[in-house]
């Protein structure tokens, strides 16, 4: 199991008290597989991806424990997790692809980052080279500035640098969310073929879009006002999902051949409550036409069949 | 209804602005009464200059927008007030579009001040509520609260309220989806339908081929400021011609089946393609000789679908 992550609890420290971002997280991601982190603005997706490698304030970290190869994570130590930073877990923020430094070629921007890591450059770069080839990038592009290069370049550049050490587990925040249909193809493609290589073991690839995940995941966790809802294999997500907010998402999708004339999707009725001071029990149960008495406790989040957990009391 | 002739837009950038960029290159389609229009195309594709001009937030370098006939260019006075009473746009991010330090409906009452300073406020007053209503917001729940208070979905919501309050026909909305959640997006696509079935026409601009194949009647497809096909969005999806619009309908990701194998290719270096030819031939993977010399023209392969393009387009070959 490359990573295993035990009642994560992470809250943001706010003037006016805790919000309860992340509500107790348990899952795992297995060697190899790229897990799809999916859930509306707000949920906690990002939240619980950050957490895992950059803890800093005002995130608050409350309890829980992380393992990454069997190794405990010490998440809450800014200073002790830069030994894990880049070489064993990496990060690609969202809008990382503008925020490359517009005054540094390519090149020694990668270098520069290498040595805080005491690589050396040279040593690395025929990878390099071979790497920017896998993802169809000339070379020449390493003498660009990030300014000279289209969106879709520089999320491929992006790519390529934070997997550059072969890290064991890869968070990918949104990467797809501002680039066109064709770039957004390249990019998902690149992060199966880089698992498939093994430059990467496992993937948490955090959007708020299920068609992308659809295409690229192995599994999806579904995440809804900081709780998990739902966590099963790509298809079971989309044709038997068990938690009613995962099946009117998925029932809420349009897909292509879906005409408003002749087939009207519908919405969910309802917002997500505060995260501040959040009501008990499942906080999806304003919204869940199925709700009853039981939903006021927390649901736990619970294996129904092999790799498949829910956390509603209809479904247990 | 409206009717874009040869509409080019150049902007100059760079140091005293020397440097041309060309945005929007000879663009001439219609929109009719009671139609969604998808303007579909990628980043710097042009489709948000095009919904600016229409809205007289910039002006073309060349070509004539008609709104009923007349260039929308000339209008001044009481025609120009008019034409903003019929033709209004809602734009992508929603919390953008409105003063924080306001009540979200300073926008009706902004709208009365300019378009009906002599109407009674208890008149106006359930104009605002039908109009929120028609958007399927509960005035008691939205109205007297600061943007923050709202959602983006009701923010936006708010934004097709305000223009319905005048005596819209044309409603040009750009990436007003985008920013909106999974299970609210959806509600707000529906409403733009309901409001073309009460006669209203929508120029709908998106990146998002599902919503706009949901959505739409006709779409067009820009790619680098030119229209590359439109037609009937049921043919365009379902029979693309032009190898751009063929590479899009690839790459869409399905929720019911998954990417095949593609022959198109991503960009490789910063390098632009030449001035000459068609704008898609540095990614084109059946371009001829001549593309690279000859920008196709828009040629009309069956009834109402037009294409741009040497070898699916010509005269000289077949459509197919």
């Amino acid at each position: 199991m490359a990573l295993r992550v035990e009642n994560l609890r992470i809250y943001y420290r706010t003037l006016r008290g805790y919000v309860h971002a992340v509500e107790g997280a348990t899952f795992s991601v297995g060697d190899g597989e790229i897990m799809g982190l999916a859930g509306e603005s707000g949920c906690g997706k990002t939240t619980l991806g950050h957490s895992l490698i950059y803890l800093k304030p005002p995130m608050a970290y409350i309890e829980g424990r992380v393992f990454l190869d069997g190794r405990e994570l010490p998440i809450w130590d800014m200073d002790r997790m830069n030994e894990f930073r880049f070489r064993h877990i990496s990060i690609i923020p969202q809008y990382a692809m503008n925020a490359l430094n517009p005054t540094r070629r390519i090149g020694s921007l990668i270098a520069d980052l290498l040595a805080t890591r005491g690589i050396d450059f040279r040593q690395i770069l025929p990878e390099l080279q071979r790497r920017l080839d896998l993802v169809q990038l000339s070379q020449e592009v390493l003498k660009r500035y990030p300014f000279e290069l289209s969106g879709g370049m520089r999320q491929r550049v992006v790519m390529l640098i934070s997997t550059l050490l072969n890290p064991s587990l890869l968070i990918a925040d949104e990467i797809t969310s501002a680039l066109d249909v064709s770039t957004q193809r390249a990019v998902c493609e690149m992060i199966v073929e880089f698992r498939n290589r093994g430059f990467v073991r496992s993937t948490i690839f955090i959007t708020h879009d299920m068609s992308i995940l659809y295409q690229i995941a192995d599994t999806i966790l579904v995440m809804y006002a900081g709780q998990l809802a739902e966590k099963a294999p790509v298809e079971t997500i989309f044709r038997s999902p068990r938690h009613p907010y995962t099946r009117m998402l998925i029932a809420s999708l349009p897909r292509v051949g879906a005409r408003q004339r002749v087939e009207r999707l519908k919405g969910i009725p309802g917002s997500p409550p505060p995260l501040l001071d959040p009501p008990p029990g499942c906080r999806f149960r304003d919204r869940c036409p199925l709700a009853f008495e039981r939903c006021q406790e927390p649901p736990p989040f619970v294996e129904v069949e092999p790799g498949h957990f829910v956390a509603c009391w209809r479904e247990i | 209804m409206l009717a874009l002739e040869n509409v080019t837009k150049v902007y100059r950038t760079g140091a005293l602005g020397l440097r041309k960029l060309i945005a929007v290159s000879e663009v001439s389609f219609e929109i009719g009464e009671r139609e969604i229009v998808a303007l579909i195309g990628e980043s710097g594709s042009g489709k948000t200059t095009i919904g600016k001009m229409i809205l007289r937030l910039f002006r073309p370098t060349s070509g004539v927008i008609r709104f009923e006939g007349k260039d929308i260019f000339s209008l001044r006075g009481p025609a120009l007030k008019d034409y903003y009473r019929q033709v209004q746009g809602v734009f992508q991010d929603p919390f953008a579009s409105y003063n924080p330090i306001f009540k979200a409906d300073r926008v009706f009452a902004l709208i009365r001040e300019e378009f009906y300073p002599r109407i009674r406020r208890s008149a106006w007053e359930q104009r605002v509520e039908e109009a929120l209503r028609a958007v399927g917001l509960n005035p008691s729940d939205v109205l007297g609260k600061y943007p923050h208070q709202l959602s983006g979905g009701q923010l936006q919501r708010f934004l097709i309220a305000r223009a319905l309050l005048l005596d819209i026909r044309l409603l040009v909305a750009d990436e007003i989806i985008s920013m909106l959640d999974a299970s609210t997006r959806i509600d707000v696509l529906n409403l733009l339908g309901d409001l073309r079935d009460r006669g209203l026409s929508i120029l709908f601009i998106t990146h998002d081929l599902s919503l706009g194949y949901y959505i739409s009647d006709r779409s067009i497809v820009l790619y680098r400021g030119r229209i590359v096909e439109m037609g009937a969005t049921e043919r365009i999806y379902a029979r693309p011609l032009h190898p751009y619009t063929e590479m899009l309908m690839e790459s869409i990701p399905r929720i019911d089946g998954r990417w095949g194998a593609t022959s198109h290719r991503v960009e490789r270096s910063a390098v632009l393609p030449g001035a000459f030819g068609c704008v898609y031939y540095p990614r084109c993977p059946i371009a001829q000789e001549i593309c690279a010399r000859r920008v196709p023209e828009l040629a009309e392969v069956e009834a109402g679908h037009f294409v741009a393009c040497h070898v699916r387009g010509g005269a000289s070959s077949s459509a197919g």
